[in-house]
């Protein structure tokens, strides 16, 4: 905070001198100069960026499940075009679109489909989305390594989010409140999970999560509160569970069984329960450098990078449009 | 004689062009300064103008189109157009509120104590210190707060470790340089005179302090602790690490410092990246903002009013 009662000294009043006079005149011209040669600075730039043509960036955003995937497949397409750089931000599959439509992403990752609302505002803004589904996740249901609970029933699991089961001791725990953690709404593993577990598909179904659901921001705000939470359930992509740290519950879509623990291999198969597709989204049919990536990202040196993170490749990498 | 008058004569014109010279120079200097002085006042003006036209824009649809009853509702969900606000003024109200109860007596025995009882080389050690705190990056704070004091909270018996007293603690913390330093300036500003007075009327140094120095120093400290609280109700980033984020209104009592809330600033910073344009989740979010404002200014015009009351008193305020 400044000092506002220190600096009484009493000013005195200064009288300008010869050699002073000319120094506002002088920072007005400086100014000046600035102001000429400030945007010289910026179009230099530009004209560099442009002009030589070395690196052209494709705007990457969204889904923080796709984000590590996204990475390696820059990275590893660096190797191949040099010339063409990548940039991958996360935020969410919400921001990712919403980036697309304010036309500021070239390719929008998504873990969830894109919702009526977001189709609507796309087609009053003329904009043509494109879908292409680039792998299939399987979400993990996670819980504290001490945890006695192995394995959990869906309904059972869309019991806990929805609050109707606030007791470990209900599915066979030990006697604690069960602290439910997610990730934000913006987070297309957030709405996926509300739309396939905790309504089971069900469009009739109107359950929300619990309030005392804590929201994180990010997926290392879920798995850094549940290793130190023994009470704790949350549920990631698979390619982000480290089974050191946390331990999977087997998920059975049945009171009978069987209970499935997630992998690559149970999620392409289709037994394991909570898979889903993930997604890129373009504006309009791709063109040039754009369509280039998106068919290496389908080939099968892109898919043998999803199934090294964890994820499940897509068999059939055919490009799959989104009808309007 | 004659050699002497005649340079004097020669002289006098030079001096005369001189001074005018000096003089037209200072109107253009002037000129100029006086401008752009008044130019940044009215700039001012001009922006908080826009800032408040533009908030009341994109918020006006979130009080015209959602009825009264829906906003006061206890379930924030928007993806399900559910828009009760309660929660998220209950998650503010609940860690400003701790975060005073924490700052306030905290900050003012800390000035008292390097105001009044300090021997000078402290002072000018922890003063300096002190206000260096206030320059720490909130992100900073939440980090750690997020990394250390939401296990120790934990350790409490809190079911988690991200609560509404975990942002609370992190919020005191960030509130204290704040009013520590701005405490310490109003007690510097009492008279000397006070204090000779009091001791010399045989009072000792805590009644002279308790008696004399902070209730001549009242408005300072009044401001002092609101703009404490201001900082605290404002604060974002740290807040959303550490206080869980659960839209949930938990039962009153003490119970309810420890169990995890959503704040309304957390609710802006988490939800705006998402939001198209537009939509009626844009809106509302404004809107929230708008409450924000309300809240922010409510507290601004009661420190006005109190420190105007007080002022008036005593014949001259401190600030």
């Amino acid at each position: 905070m400044v000092n506002f009662y220190r600096g009484r000294r009493a000013a005195t009043p200064r009288l300008p001198d010869d050699s002073g006079k000319r120094s506002p005149l002088r920072a007005l011209l400086f100014l000046l100069a600035l102001l000429i040669l400030l945007p010289g600075c910026r179009a230099a730039r530009d004209a560099d960026q442009t002009g030589a043509g070395l690196d052209r960036a494709i705007q990457n955003k969204g889904s923080d499940t796709l984000v590590n995937l996204a990475l390696a497949w820059a990275e590893a397409y660096r190797e191949i075009e040099p010339t063409i750089s990548i940039a991958v931000t996360g935020g969410g599959s919400g921001t990712g679109i919403a980036s697309l439509l304010n036309g500021t992403v070239d390719l929008a990752n998504s873990s969830r489909d894109i919702s009526e609302n977001e189709k609507a505002t796309a087609a009053s803004l003329g904009i043509d989305i494109r879908e292409y589904v680039v792998a299939i996740d399987a979400l993990a249901v996670i819980v504290h390594l001490d945890n006695p609970v192995e394995e959990l029933t869906l309904a059972q699991i869309a019991d806990i989010y929805a609050g109707r089961i606030t007791n470990w001791r209900e599915v066979g725990g030990w006697d604690a409140p069960i602290i439910l953690l997610s990730r934000e709404t913006n987070s297309g593993t957030h709405v996926y999970f509300l739309e396939e577990v905790l309504r089971g598909g069900d469009r009739q179904n109107k359950d929300i999560f619990a309030p005392q659901t804590l929201l994180m921001p990010s997926s290392v705000g879920i798995t850094s509160e549940l290793r130190r939470n023994r009470n704790a359930i949350g549920y990631e992509g698979l390619g982000y569970v480290d089974l050191s740290h946390e331990k999977v519950v087997r998920v059975a879509a049945t009171a009978a069984g069987p209970y499935v623990p997630p992998s690559v291999a149970t999620a392409a198969s289709g037994e394991y329960p909570i898979a889903r597709e993930l997604y890129i989204y373009t504006a309009g049919e791709p063109t040039g450098e754009i369509a280039r990536y998106l068919e290496w990202v389908l080939s099968p040196v892109g898919q043998a990078i999803v199934a090294d993170l964890g994820f499940v490749p897509i068999v059939n990498g055919a490009f799959n449009e989104f009808e309007q | 004689m004659n050699l002497n008058s005649d340079s004097a004569r020669a002289t006098l014109p030079d001096r005369a062009e001189q001074a005018a010279r000096l003089i037209r120079a200072t109107k253009w200097d002037e000129f100029i300064i006086e401008n752009a002085v008044r130019l940044s006042g009215m700039s001012a003006i001009l922006i908080i103008g826009l800032i408040f036209f533009f908030l009341l824009r994109e918020g006006a649809p979130t009080f015209l189109d959602i009825p009264l009853r829906q906003l006061g509702g206890s379930r924030w969900y928007p993806i399900e157009g559910l828009w009760g606000l309660a929660p998220l003024l209950y998650g503010s109200i609940l860690v400003t509120l701790g975060a005073t109860v924490i700052a306030v007596p905290l900050g003012l025995t800390t000035a008292v104590y390097l105001g009044e009882f300090a021997p000078a080389w402290q002072r000018e050690l922890f003063k300096p210190l002190i206000e260096l705190l206030a320059g720490i990056p909130s992100i900073v704070l939440g980090f750690l707060g997020w990394v250390t004091l939401a296990p120790l909270v934990m350790r409490l018996g809190a079911p988690t470790g991200l609560t509404a007293f975990t942002g609370s603690l992190l919020l005191a913390y960030m509130a204290l340089p704040t009013i520590i330093s701005i405490t310490e300036d109003a007690l510097y500003a009492v008279p000397r005179e006070y204090r000779d007075g009091a001791l010399a009327l045989g009072a000792t140094q805590w009644q002279m302090v308790w008696r004399v120095a902070l209730p001549a120093a009242r408005s300072g400290i009044v401001i002092a602790i609101m703009l404490g609280i201001g900082r605290a109700i404002g604060e974002t980033m740290a807040v959303m690490m550490v206080t869980g984020n659960a839209a949930n209104i938990p039962e009153l009592g003490l119970g309810a410092f420890f169990q995890p809330v959503r704040t309304m600033t957390a609710t802006i910073a988490a939800e705006m990246g998402e939001v198209a344009q537009g939509s009626m989740h844009y809106h509302v979010l404004f809107g929230v903002g708008i409450v924000l404002f309300l809240i922010t200014f409510a507290i601004n015009s009661l420190a006005t009013k109190l420190v105007g009351a007080g002022g008036r008193r005593r014949g001259g305020g401190m600030l």
